[in-house]
């Protein structure tokens, strides 16, 4: 074999490696990629898990949206969640609130998470909170039980053809502290 | 793992054309997809239909072309191969045809997505919920809420009675709604991934936990129709069916309010004392429905997965450990939490029903008020 | 092998007996061992099929409990399409590149060692779950979060088995791009080349681009369970969706990596035996490069389903059905090929044309899935299970067997039993529309797929379909017959073999001296 063959052999060698690496690398860039895409699409109907800053306007009276709350808990979670009111009659800018009610049915003290989510995934993005108790983990004692209030605005972007749109919160199990 | 029925299974090998003369008298030949009761299960049909032909016809063209260079062009009729080997214009055309057929097709297909997405205006929200393996409906307006489960008995499973005409596609609740409405369903999960498929209704969705999907559909006629759990979601995703019974206005209204006092009643009922008999009967119905699917009916369990409570630790311990257990769950394992499930009625009764069955001879009664308690 | 023709320039030293096969960096030694390995992995993979198909004979459980068919489907689905299709292709680029760019060896020999022999632990690992507690796998082969994650002691074992796997895959990519462009004869051109060598190119450049992510979201599956990790579960801010948009990443490119080398073995015996240069040369190198591309932007057609926003629908609806332009384009060059041709029609041959008539059939059902309002309908149905097994077994898996024949008598030195291959490819090519054609009427009556039984509505056709699958799954045991009957004797074969063979292998001798090209051919 000549020198300059063996050369070409360790070069493509190389790039092919390059490209490997290269993808598996693009795999986990992919996480914060998709995240990053459902926030600017609601690819997948996830609100921001921090509070925003809502600027007051005047609230757009000519149009009126439903909106839908549910409650569901995971790995039937030993808690009694449910909303305050299940459905609310809102204007565009319009800031609300509203609230959940949750118990801890178990006799441990226990720690939740509340995943939001809405549908149709396209209005997430004009949902905002400014206040959520999905914002952090929520602790409590056996037995305990809170109404946990949700400040939120429906902002005027929101897409002509929505009229309707739901918001559900799941709750899953973070943490079970035995005492 | 091979149950021990190779004989079974030689027999029928061996008996396959007899078996197959048996059999297919009673056996449904269905072939094509339904046109279905909803403006979306129509369309979905008109398209399918549709795009079928146009395969058809594209290999008629293509594998007639073929057949007939089979028997035209073939050595031993004498033919001196052709030496041509490409041509641009053919080769354009074959890339343009298609390319415009593919065109035509897109613009229904579009237009058909496009009503199918649009769940706005909905008269009706249903909130549904998959579990390993089964499905809650929650009626978003009218708070009433319950577990549909299979109702095949085990014993047509494991071909010990003849099989019922809607085997596998029975369940003990239906999902009742009104026709003529649309009616929008909000589709989530419990535990993994599930799909909530009525054929006759023309969609199908997929229940992801922490997220909410949602779907519509308008009924035009009354009836039962039937569907099945469409993704894979383990050991008994083949047994998680759905009924959908679509009632008329009154009708629905009427089911509604009986809902509301099943309700009642089972308030009622649960302020009683229940004698044990009742617990038990009940109680059998609701290990069946909810339990056997693990603990098998036999109480055996399945050793290193499901624990037995035949004889188990828990089911002769305490009661109220048991009961805990129960309403619970044990985080970390299969064993779910059912005080959300089960009504108190139903949580006394199968706590019973475990405490004094198979052997299990604690003698011990739960009333619906000790649950309540427990709360 | 051969042993009057080693005459080697290098003369090394073969150790003999097994520690030949453990050592042997030789492209022809290891390109036997792939054979042999993917053959005895179809036949693993089928028993689990005939244990798939005698529990849906009929209603009812009669032979596993429901858990274990999971497994079986699961186990099934990843012996196959790892075990057997993709070291089938890996085998017959072993043997069949060097010859037929000229070339003496693969480029990279030691790595080639390792390459292969990563693959039987691989499915030791994988197989031996079946005997673990909780039982082997059977949370499907996509293996979606979170119901993957209820997988017993086995699940670590699975990612394992991948990785080992995907390790294997990349290597044998990695040797066959290294060699392809850098060993080819004086005179052999890009645009020369044979389409084989030309397809597998291309899917070596798609194995390395996708196999790596396979191995990432299957790390992601691990951590996530070990390590608490949230990639896929919301209560830590993941997405189990996101898990599918990277299966089906890697997923889509991967169907095509099940194809294109098939599509290559195709390109080749259609000529010969029509005797008749391959029509469109260019366009079919075109077509292929044009699949390989659209397959990386088409992947979420296997989630229609899962609730995407309407723009994302009507997008991966257009991008799958645009693939199917350049499909048609090879389907018709092989047609055109045929067309005014003077054909014969021995084994290999009659494989090609099944595949061309069956593969289309397959097309055709994948146009129908590619239509997202229909798919709702069709999706996670037996009418999938139909389209897959007809571009995969009457596809991929035919294309391999009309290789086999194609090529067996140049390996061997002897010609197989003509009477017997065209024994096997009819009673192939009948049982297996009789096992899968029904499968189209099941799925569109309503029949999802992954259940172990099924209500009685469905019975008719489930029964016809486990009698064809019976019929299939004897008829491959004689072709285990033929295989070891050609490779221990037989009538000899000549060097050019078929009549109407054009190309480098077929100027060597049959079998060829065991370094195929030790000076370089000159090609014109
Ligand atoms: C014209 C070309 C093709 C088109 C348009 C097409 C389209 C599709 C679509 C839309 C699906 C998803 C169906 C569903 O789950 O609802 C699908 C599934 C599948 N296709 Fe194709 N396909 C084509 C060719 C192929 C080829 C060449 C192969 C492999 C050799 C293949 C293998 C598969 C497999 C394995 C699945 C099922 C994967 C699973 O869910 O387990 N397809 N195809
Ligand atoms: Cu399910
Ligand atoms: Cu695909």
């Amino acid at each position: 074999m000549t020198h300059s063959a063996e050369q070409g052999k360790k070069r493509t060698l190389r790039q092919t490696l390059l490209i490997v690496l290269g993808m598996f690398g693009f795999v986990f860039a992919l996480v914060p990629l998709y995240s990053v895409l459902c926030d600017v699409t609601g690819l997948n109907g996830k609100t921001r898990n921090q509070p925003e800053r809502v600027v007051y306007t005047e609230p757009d009276l000519s149009r009126t949206i439903t909106v839908e709350f549910l409650a569901n808990v995971n790995e039937s979670m030993p808690w009694d969640f449910h909303p305050a009111v299940t459905r609310m009659k809102v204007h565009p800018g319009q800031v609300r609130k509203t609230s959940f009610y949750a118990r801890n049915l178990s006799s441990d003290t226990m720690v939740g998470q509340a995943v939001p989510s809405v549908a149709p995934g396209l209005a997430a993005l004009h949902f905002r909170k400014t206040e959520c108790f999905c914002f952090t983990e929520q602790r409590f004692a056996p037995g305990e039980w809170r109404d946990m209030p949700l400040v939120f605005m429906v902002d005027k972007d929101l897409p002509e053809d929505i009229t309707t749109l739901t918001l559900a919160y799941t709750f899953f199990d973070k943490q079970i502290l035995v005492d | 793992m091979l149950v021990s029925k190779t004989k079974r299974a030689l027999t029928a090998i061996a008996g396959v054309a007899l078996v197959l003369s048996a059999t297919s008298a009673a056996a449904d030949y269905a072939l094509n997809l339904t046109p279905g009761v909803t403006p979306i299960s129509h369309e979905a049909h008109t398209l399918h239909m549709l795009i079928m032909e146009v395969c058809a016809v594209i290999g008629l063209i293509v594998f007639g072309a073929m057949f007939i260079s089979i028997i035209k062009h073939r050595k031993s009729r004498g033919v001196k191969p052709a030496q041509f080997h490409e041509s641009t214009a053919v080769e354009i055309v074959w890339t343009i045809v298609p390319f415009l057929i593919l065109v035509g097709m897109a613009i229904p297909a579009t237009k058909a997505l496009v009503a199918m997405e649009d769940t706005s205006d909905a008269d009706l929200s249903i909130k549904v919920t998959g579990y390993q393996w089964r499905w809650g409906y929650d009626y978003v307006d009218d708070g009433v809420s319950f577990i549909s489960t299979l109702a095949t008995p085990k014993e047509e499973i494991y071909n010990q009675q003849p099989k019922g005409e809607n085997y596998l596609l029975e369940v003990d609740h239906p999902l009742v709604v009104p026709v003529n409405k649309k009616v929008r369903l909000l589709i989530t999960s419990n535990d993994v991934i599930h799909a909530w498929w009525v054929p006759k209704l023309g969609m199908k969705k997929d229940a992801i936990p922490g997220y909410i999907n949602q779907m519509w559909f308008k009924i035009e006629k009354e009836g039962t129709y039937r569907g099945q759990c469409a993704e894979l979601c383990g050991k008994d995703h083949g047994f998680m069916p759905i009924v959908v019974v679509a009632k008329n206005e009154a009708d629905y209204q009427q089911w509604v309010a009986d809902q509301k006092g099943v309700a009642t009643a089972d308030k009622e009922a649960a302020q009683r004392d229940w004698s044990k008999a009742e617990l038990m009967a009940r109680g059998e119905k609701v290990f069946t429905g909810t339990c056997a699917a693990c603990h098998q009916a036999s109480g055996e369990g399945i050793p290193g997965t499901f624990p037995a409570l035949k004889g188990g630790a828990i089911a002769t311990g305490p009661k109220a450990d048991h009961l805990a257990l129960v309403m619970h769950g044990k985080p970390g394992t299969a064993m779910a939490s059912f005080a959300g499930q089960l009504s108190d009625t139903d949580l006394a009764a199968v706590v019973t029903y475990e405490r004094n069955s198979w052997g299990n001879d604690t003698g011990d009664l739960v009333q619906p008020s000790e649950v309540k308690a427990a709360r | 092998m051969s042993t009057a023709t080693t005459h080697d320039a290098h003369n090394e030293e073969h150790p003999s007996g097994l520690m030949r096969w453990v050592t042997t960096t030789n492209h022809k030694d290891i390109g036997t061992l792939y054979l042999l390995f993917a053959l005895m992995m179809f036949i693993v993979g089928g028993a689990m099929a005939m244990i798939i198909r005698a529990e849906l004979f009929e209603p009812g459980l009669q032979f596993v409990e429901p858990q274990f068919f999971n497994s079986m489907t699961t186990m099934h689905a990843l012996v196959m399409i790892f075990g057997a299709v993709m070291p089938a292709f890996v085998g017959l680029a072993n043997w069949l590149i060097p010859m037929m760019i000229g070339a003496p060896d693969m480029a990279l020999p030691r790595m080639n060692n390792w390459s292969f022999w990563i693959l039987p632990f691989a499915f030791a690992i994988l197989l031996s779950t079946l005997f673990m507690e909780g039982g082997a796998p059977a949370g499907g082969w996509t293996m979606y979060p979170p119901l993957v994650l209820q997988t017993g002691n086995a699940f670590p074992f699975l990612i394992f088995s991948v990785h080992l796997m995907g390790i294997s895959s990349i290597m044998g990519a990695i040797n066959v791009i290294v060699t392809i462009v850098n060993m080819r004869a004086p005179g052999m051109t890009m645009m020369k080349m044979p389409l084989f060598v030309w397809t597998w190119l291309i899917t070596a450049y798609l194995l390395i681009a996708t196999m790596p992510v396979l191995a990432g979201a299957v790390t992601m599956l691990l951590t996530d369970r070990f390590f608490d990790t949230s990639f896929f579960n919301a209560a830590g801010g993941g997405d189990p969706v996101m898990f599918q948009h990277i299966f089906w990443f890697f997923g889509h490119p991967e169907v095509y990596i099940l194809i294109l080398p098939a599509f290559g073995i195709v390109s080749q015996i259609v000529p010969t035996f029509a005797r008749k240069p391959l029509f469109g040369y260019s366009s079919m190198v075109y077509a292929t490069a044009s699949i390989a591309f659209l397959s990386f932007i088409v992947w979420a057609h296997h989630m229609f389903t899962v609730g995407m926003p309407l723009t994302g629908e009507l997008f991966f609806m257009y991008a799958t059905m645009l693939i199917a332009v350049p499909t048609g384009v090879k389907v018709f060059n092989w047609v055109s090929t045929m067309w005014r041709g003077a054909m014969t029609f021995e084994t290999p041959m009659l494989f090609a044309l099944g595949f061309v008539v069956m593969f289309t059939i397959g097309g055709f059902s994948g146009l129908m899935l590619a239509m997202a309002p229909v798919d709702f309908q069709y999706h996670d149905t037996y009418f999938v299970v139909a389209h897959f097994h007809y571009v995969l077994v009457t596809g991929a898996v035919f294309a391999i067997m009309g290789a086999s024949y194609y090529w067996m008598p140049k390996w061997t030195g002897h010609m197989y039993d003509e009477r017997l291959g065209k024994l096997h490819f009819w009673l192939s090519t009948i049982s297996v529309n009789v096992l899968f054609f029904p499968q189209h009427f099941l799925g569109l009556a309503g029949m999802p797929r992954r259940i172990p039984d099924y209500s009685v509505q469905f019975a008719g056709f489930n029964e016809i379909s486990s009698i064809g699958g019976f019929a299939f799954g004897l008829t491959q045991l004689l072709y285990v017959y033929i295989v070891f009957k050609t490779i221990k004797g037989g009538a000899k074969a000549t060097d050019q073999v078929w009549e109407g063979a054009h190309g480098l292998e077929w100027t060597l001798p049959s079998p060829p001296p065991y370094h195929s090209f030790s000076t370089a051919p000159e090609v014109k």
